[in-house]
């Protein structure tokens, strides 16, 4: 048997598991927490507080812990800040303490201990003021160094989570006594229950106390309790799962550690699952947390909370010493001292209700004295263990969640849940400051039947074991007053009574000054066990009633999360859904280098063999559809089907300009305006019957207009009789342009389209390679003879391979995003770059399609003096005089000889592309006064890259301005 | 099936519909149904109602799918209605729908915009709770409902207890099926 271990307990000593702390082997069983079974080995040291390096040990027996934080697990697992009292020990663990060098007994920071003086609150804000450089280079990394907690891996995380979402009528937070019976009694009225515990095993304090409940141990009637509950199939138990915070409308979001006690998960197997709890009522039995008393030097290893001191003995059968103390100012702390004596340990009690108290402490890794004052007088007793209770907060941590602030009760003296707390939430037992077991057996089935009544089900008849009721009978003290040395309040943060009466003294009165001045109740614990006492202390100094000095309340998490968690089962890639053209697996064959545009993969270029540079194939795609034929996939821009007797004018409400006046069996180029009169998308759109339109929209801008029109159809227009549904995944469309384009595509379409058949603009639906339906537009973005065919998407691939094999006589080429963007650049057609969200049609050369005969949306405010001005920006075709320069993007137009300035900008390079046509570097751009600017010579500066060339202002119609090809 | 020289690929890009099983739950990609979104034009529903009727087209109220041959049809909307139908007998859709519904619904084909998953086996609540937040415990056969699926709006078809069908966008079959394989591995 290990050191410290005792008879009794909740573990399993027919079992042994090895685990190592800061490099030493030790023995616990299953059942055993990390602490725990560190105690039981006489280990109390486990870390070295924040600021001071002072030796910590535990101080609790749970997920409040402040002090025994420790770096679990090795190499990519590692974990720091994890809470020895909530580990789970598994065979094979591995911890570090952390926050220490050399080690843990022999830091060489703790001299910062010595220089206590200098690190009062709010050192830092008074000290590394100035110079204000100072800060970020010199005086915050040294702090970082010397203060601080756990280190990262700073390896990627090698395990899985996941994520999930569950359903019920009432959620049941926290497995005690209250939360036991509450569930029972939803379940056994028939209600969909979760009962959800952050401990591995159910029963809460129940574990962890002597006395029965219906004449079994706690611990008995709540595993009774348990496998009736595991018995009922509309009850589901959540073990490991912590209720981190409550969302809105009953909605939780949980952790459940599904792995964290294996030494990894098994293969496959998340580490841990965040779930969405969504219930139409929950009630918190989250329990009490114990808080301390303040007195010198209360922070030594060994030194505890008196219920934790218990738990260990009478859950986990660990004496945390051999010869111990109770200081408390309330009977709970009594029970403690009982338990103690029970279990063969001796156990002084001063008890502050008779006049006692312990005024400072001895031992430098661990207590091995403790000094009381009483009525009779000074006294120095040997111990190693200290159990302290300053009475218990109930946990009202999630009540708090949307803001609903605790009230004060002065019967158990501690703040309980508010009256205006989340939706359908309810507490009870200790959470609700019903301290006694019988309280909360009686609450947690009280709030169960409320539920299941406002549910509409039928409560069982009540039934509820019998069970102690003992008040907890407190007379607050809150710190041991006279002392001269340090009394700790926040462990976790190094928080003294001194530093609360500095903030006091400097006037930092507010609770929230004091948490930011002080650091009260900051990191990994959140204030669990300091905060109330803090305020109480400060509450004194001020003469103020407790609630009025004011009260913390809590937000999500109750408890850290790791980050994994929150990204649940995306990793990587996963984060974003990827969509998949219907060549994709053609273009990957060829090496395509793909881009993402609107969560597609398009190809940007497809290189050939012998190609080294983008440009190389670039250049030859454009140069070889304008010569011959090219094939493009665009079936990432968006298709809506528009359907109804109104959909022509609805069209001419979406768009600028007018569709309903298009013939059937042609296409119009539209724009679409914001409210506000700027432009947000482009594209064609075709008329497929008298009540048909399809819309084409830009790749990016898909769902936004979908959306938009969407509105605009159930909003603004609910009396039009139009039909909206998306295709834009229903068809793949390739782009086919170029001399050839009718030559290929007359191979495969098994209709006439010549010019007579198929006008420019013209659509229509027809068959291919043999019977295929598909449909047939004659537009183009590249300003050459071109068409877009669309198949259903299903014979996308074998469509582009059949472009390919019959395009072989032309000498066709597939293109990418890049030989696009060349084109429409050198036919001045306006993209993104131009469609950037601050640009009207105007500003485009295109204010003549914004027509005025109809009402159309962001047709009135377009028309505004500042969108209208003659001045304003315009499009325009730039080159470098000088055809050997290279344009940069984002370049200012500048005057000759003027300064670089703001003052004298004049405009900017929108789109900059080489054009393999003419050899040179073209660009497009808003000037101001554009139009008057053709033929004038400017600068274009770019004070970020470093360039300026001299530019000549042209049309933006670099290629083809009279469109001739377009209509060959 | 039209006589054309084409040949289709599932929306995983095969040749054939991927098949994998995961415990106790075998997910299948399914080409083989033809879709066709069908909407009542304004005022028309009693026609729509009516044609249907006499077609023998289900038209279920909101939330439900109801099955039938050769016609099936889960809700979508105030009025619409996405109509299943086997593939090889009704791969032009629409113009078999217009001949039904005339003038008195917007009907459009719908087929290649959507991939399908049937997720057959036991415990699929324990797997779909992973997925989505569609209460498939509390299900019923005959649900369908829109859902999102790790980003992707998809339909969720419970057709009996132990086979939903996962309806989602084709261009991100791939990953949606990855989903729901990571999912099955990390429950089963």
């Amino acid at each position: 048997m290990t050191a410290n271990r005792i008879k009794g307990g909740l573990i399993d000593r027919t079992r042994s598991l090895r685990f190592q702390f800061d490099g030493t082997v030790y023995e616990g069983h299953p059942g055993d927490t990390l602490a725990s079974a560190l105690l039981a080995n006489g280990v109390r040291l486990m870390g070295r507080s924040f600021k001071y390096h002072r030796p910590r040990g535990p101080i609790s027996a749970g997920s409040e812990e402040p002090n025994a934080l420790v770096e679990l697990r090795a190499g990519a697992r590692r974990e720091p800040n994890t809470r020895a009292t909530v580990v789970e020990l598994f065979d094979g663990l591995t911890a570090d303490s952390q926050n220490r060098w050399p080690s843990l007994r022999f830091d060489a920071l703790a001299v910062n201990d010595r220089l206590s003086n200098f690190f009062a609150a709010g050192f830092y804000y008074k000290t590394f003021m100035w110079p204000a450089a100072f800060w970020e280079k010199l005086y915050e990394p040294i702090i970082r160094r010397a203060a601080g907690l756990g280190s990262l891996s700073r390896q990627d995380d090698p395990d899985s989570y996941d994520k999930g979402f569950v359903h019920c009528d009432l959620l049941v937070i926290g497995a005690g006594p209250a939360g036991l019976m509450a569930a029972l009694t939803a379940g056994r009225g028939g209600a969909r229950v979760i009962l959800a515990d952050e401990d591995f095993r159910m029963g809460g304090r129940l574990n962890a106390e002597s006395f029965g409940i219906g004449g079994r141990s706690g611990a008995e009637w709540a595993d009774k309790a348990v496998a009736e509950l595991r018995s009922l199939p509309n009850v589901r138990l959540m073990p490991r799962c912590t209720v981190l915070g409550a969302m809105d409308h009953g909605i939780y979001a949980a952790v459940e550690r599904v792995s964290d006690h294996l030494p990894e998960p098994l293969p496959g197997k998340p580490r841990q699952v965040l779930w969405r709890i969504y219930s139409r009522r929950a009630i918190l039995a989250g329990g009490a947390t114990e808080r301390p008393i303040a007195f010198e030097n209360n922070d030594r290893p060994g030194i505890m909370l008196a219920g934790a001191l218990r738990a260990y003995a009478n859950r986990w059968g660990v004496a945390v010493g051999r010869s111990a103390a109770v200081f408390t100012n309330n009977d709970d702390g009594l029970r403690t001292a009982a338990d103690l004596e029970a279990r063969g340990i001796p156990c002084r009690v001063i008890d502050s209700r008779k006049g006692e108290e312990v005024i400072d402490t001895s031992g430098r890794l661990g207590l091995t004295s403790i000094t009381i004052r009483g009525p009779k007088g000074i006294q120095t007793i040997r111990c190693d263990a200290l159990g302290v209770s300053g009475g218990w907060n109930p946990n009202v941590n999630i009540t708090s969640h949307h803001r609903s602030r605790p009230v004060w009760n002065e019967a158990i003296a501690a703040f309980v849940p508010g009256r205006d707390g989340p939706q359908g939430l309810a507490a009870a037992g200790a959470a609700a400051g019903r301290l006694s077991t019988h309280g909360a057996l009686e609450s947690g089935a009280a709030r169960a039947e409320e539920a299941l009544v406002d549910l509409g089900f039928t409560a069982p008849k009540r039934s509820l074991p019998e069970a102690e009721d003992a008040p907890i009978a407190i007379t607050p003290k809150w710190y041991v007053h006279g002392g001269t040395g340090r009394a700790w309040i926040d462990p976790q943060n190094d928080v003294t009574v001194k530093d609360v009466k500095l903030a006091h003294q400097e006037n930092y009165v507010s609770v929230e000054h004091l948490k930011r001045y002080t650091t009260l109740g900051m990191a990994t614990d959140q204030g669990k066990t300091g905060n109330v006492l803090g305020l109480a202390i400060m509450a004194e100094l001020t003469g103020k009633p407790i609630p009025e000095t004011g009260t913390t309340i809590y937000r999500p998490p109750y408890t850290p999360v790791a980050m994994g968690a929150l990204g649940g089962r995306a990793r990587g890639q996963e984060f974003k859904p990827r969509r998949l053209t219907p060549s994709h697996k053609w273009a990957s064959e060829q090496g395509a280098v793909f881009v993402e545009v609107g969560y597609w993969l398009r190809s940007q270029w497809l290189p050939k063999p012998g190609e080294t540079h983008w440009r190389e194939s670039v250049d030859r795609e454009v140069l070889t559809t304008r010569r011959s034929v090219g094939i493009c996939d665009v079936t990432t821009l968006g298709k809506i089907d528009i359907q109804g007797t109104d959909a022509g004018a609805f069209l001419d409400k979406v768009y600028a300009n007018t569709f309903s006046t298009l013939a059937v069996g042609k296409c119009r180029y539209g724009l679409m305006l914001r409210e506000d009169g700027i432009v947000y998308d482009d594209g064609t759109t075709a008329r497929l019957g008298p009540n048909e339109y399809v819309m084409t929209t830009t790749t990016a801008n898909a769902v936004l207009v979908f959306r938009n029109l969407e509105f605009a159809r159930q909003c603004l227009y609910p009396d039009m009789d139009v039909q909206l549904i998306s295709t834009t995944e229903a068809w793949a469309q390739y782009s086919i342009a170029g001399p050839n384009a009718r030559n290929l595509l007359q191979k495969i379409v098994d209709q006439d389209i010549s010019d007579a058949a198929l006008p420019y603009m013209g659509c229509k639906d027809v068959t291919v390679c043999g019977g295929l339906r598909a449909r047939i537009f004659r537009i183009s973005f590249s300003g050459e003879l071109a068409y877009e065919i669309a198949v259903p998407t299903r014979y996308g691939d074998a469509l582009i391979r059949e472009l390919v094999a019959q395009g072989a006589e032309f000498d066709a080429v597939v293109y990418g995003t890049e030989a696009l963007g060349v084109m429409r650049v050198e036919k001045g057609h306006v993209a993104g770059n131009e469609l950037n969200g601050q640009s009207t049609a105007l500003n485009m050369g295109l204010g003549k399609m914004v027509s005025r005969k109809k009402d159309s949306i962001g047709m009135v405010l377009a028309q505004r003096d500042g969108l209208t001005d003659p001045g304003g920006y315009r499009l325009v075709g730039v080159r470098p005089v000088d055809p050997a320069r290279g344009l940069t993007a984002g370049s200012h137009f500048l005057e000759p000889g003027a300064a670089a300035v703001a003052a004298n900008d004049l405009g900017w390079l929108t789109s900059v592309v080489h054009s393999p046509h003419l050899g040179h570097s073209i660009a497009l751009g808003y000037l101001k006064g554009g139009e008057a600017r053709q033929g004038q010579r400017l600068r274009a500066a770019n004070l970020l890259a470093g360039t300026e060339v001299e530019v000549e202002i042209v049309s933006p119609h670099f290629f083809d301005p009279e469109g001739a090809r377009l209509h060959g | 099936m039209a006589e054309h020289r084409l040949k289709p690929l599932t929306a995983l890009g095969h040749d054939h519909p991927e098949r994998v099983t995961i415990g106790p739950v075998t997910m299948t990609e399914v080409a083989d149904v033809a879709l066709a979104s069908v909407t009542a034009r304004m005022g028309r529903l009693p026609d729509v109602q009516g044609a249907a009727a006499a077609a023998g087209i289900p038209l279920p109220a909101p939330g439900h799918w109801q099955g039938g041959s050769p016609y099936g049809a889960f809700w979508l909307a105030t009025e619409s209605w996405m109509v299943e139908a086997p593939f090889a007998s009704h791969e032009d859709i629409r113009a078999l729908l217009l001949q039904v519904f005339g003038d008195a619904a917007s009907i459009t084909e719908q087929t290649d915009a959507w991939a399908r998953f049937d997720v057959a086996g036991h415990h699929l609540h324990d797997l779909f709770e992973r997925l989505c937040a569609v209460d498939l415990r509390a299900g019923q056969p005959g649900l369908a409902t829109r859902t999102v699926i790790d980003h992707l709006g998809c339909y969720l078809i419970l057709r009996d207890e132990s086979l939903v069908s996962v309806i989602g966008p084709r261009s991100s079959a791939a990953v949606l099926f990855h989903a729901l394989e990571t999912a099955a591995h990390s429950v089963f």
